[in-house]
């Protein structure tokens, strides 16, 4: 059984990581050039913020371990990540994950998570956990641009042409219930609120809900209905997505171990 | 890119962009980018130009707001200043404390 804090940052690590991989999908294929690079830019941002994460991880935890071996050697069930992150990009209808990847689903996500995450990492700047009030006073920077970069598309998109809104609505209803995990607290963020190093999202879920309503009029969406879904990533209890999303981000690493370039 | 340029770039504006390297120094052209407002201009200005810490300010300023003299009229624009050369300070005798003028 490990820690609290341990569970903690695991779970803070994973949700940047995966969400980054997700969000590199991207790469090669965005509407124009510029967005392309600008969503590149994010994915490395969340995948460099998994990176000090999990370095700080190998040291809390004594083991030693480098931070491959929390991204390249674990399977799905070891992975604390929020559900909401390891989505597909595909349209909330696709029947699989191969299909053409929705703009309009990725970007309503971008706008669900950077408003969190602004929130979060302000709150973890504070953490009696030195390290990770710094990881959290230089990942708040990043997040803050991303939280404003989704905006503008979530406005652009709900307020745009009528297919540009279907999307976008479509998008928020098909995601919104997967945000019920996040505030859902557990005994892991009790006692990390506790003890002064982590923060339980649910302390700030009336800000994320505020940030989130307003933007959402602004684009003329509607907040879907509270909707019961019971998702728990942060326990290792993922959707079917998530192993395929591992399956080709470890392929290499598995395929040549220790391997360097 | 996965669409053809038509569908896209057609209808975005084109945005010039300017950096300023650090305080002090003064914004610098550095390339353009298409986006739909001035807003989106910026943050994709931010993406495109300043990954690699190129500076801390950017302007953008719609390509259609620049009036350019044309290429063709380099003659009678540029090249009457060739032979003036004592429009330039370099014949003043200066104080031996001015050093770097």
């Amino acid at each position: 059984m490990q820690s609290p804090h341990l569970v903690y940052i695991t779970r803070l690590a994973d949700t940047a990581l995966i969400h980054g991989q997700r969000l590199s999908e991207w790469c090669g294929h965005a509407p124009i050039l510029e967005e392309d690079l600008s969503m590149a830019n994010t994915a490395l941002d969340h995948i460099g913020q998994a990176r000090m994460l999990y370095t700080h991880l190998g040291q809390l935890d004594g083991s030693g371990h480098g931070e491959d071996h929390y991204a390249y050697w674990r399977d799905a069930d070891q992975f604390r990540n929020l559900v909401l992150v390891e989505l597909p990009n595909t349209p909330p209808a696709a029947a699989t994950a191969s299909q053409p990847r929705d703009f309009a689903v990725t970007m309503v996500r971008q706008w669900l998570m950077g408003s969190l995450m602004t929130l979060w990492w302000q709150a973890l700047t504070q953490s009696s956990d030195a390290t990770l009030a710094a990881i959290a006073a230089k990942s708040v920077k990043e997040a803050r641009f991303h939280r404003q970069h989704a905006r503008q598309w979530l406005v652009r998109l709900g307020d745009g042409t009528d297919v540009s809104h279907a999307r976008a609505q479509a998008a928020v209803d098909a995601l919104w219930p997967y945000t019920q995990e996040i505030f859902t607290t557990d005994a892991v963020e009790r006692a990390v609120s506790d003890q002064g190093i982590g923060v339980a999202p649910s302390e700030f879920k009336q800000a994320w809900l505020d940030d989130v309503q307003n933007a959402l009029a602004e684009a003329t969406l509607q907040q879907p209905p509270e909707a019961a879904l019971p998702c728990d990533g942060k326990n290792g209890r993922h959707s079917e997505h998530l192993s395929y999303l591992l399956t080709e981000m470890q392929s290499v690493a598995r395929a040549h171990p220790e391997g360097v370039w | 890119m996965s669409q053809p340029p038509s569908a896209t770039t057609d209808t975005w504006m084109l945005w010039e962009v300017f950096i300023r390297p650090g305080a002090g120094l003064e914004h610098k052209h550095c390339g353009s980018v298409h986006a739909a407002d001035a807003e989106q201009a910026l943050h994709l200005a931010r993406e495109v130009y300043t990954r690699r810490q190129e500076g801390d300010s950017i302007w953008v300023v719609p390509s259609a707001a620049i009036t350019a003299s044309a290429p063709v009229a380099k003659g009678e624009m540029f090249e009457p200043a060739a032979d003036k050369i004592y429009r330039h300070p370099t014949f003043y005798q200066l104080p031996d404390a001015v050093d770097h003028m």
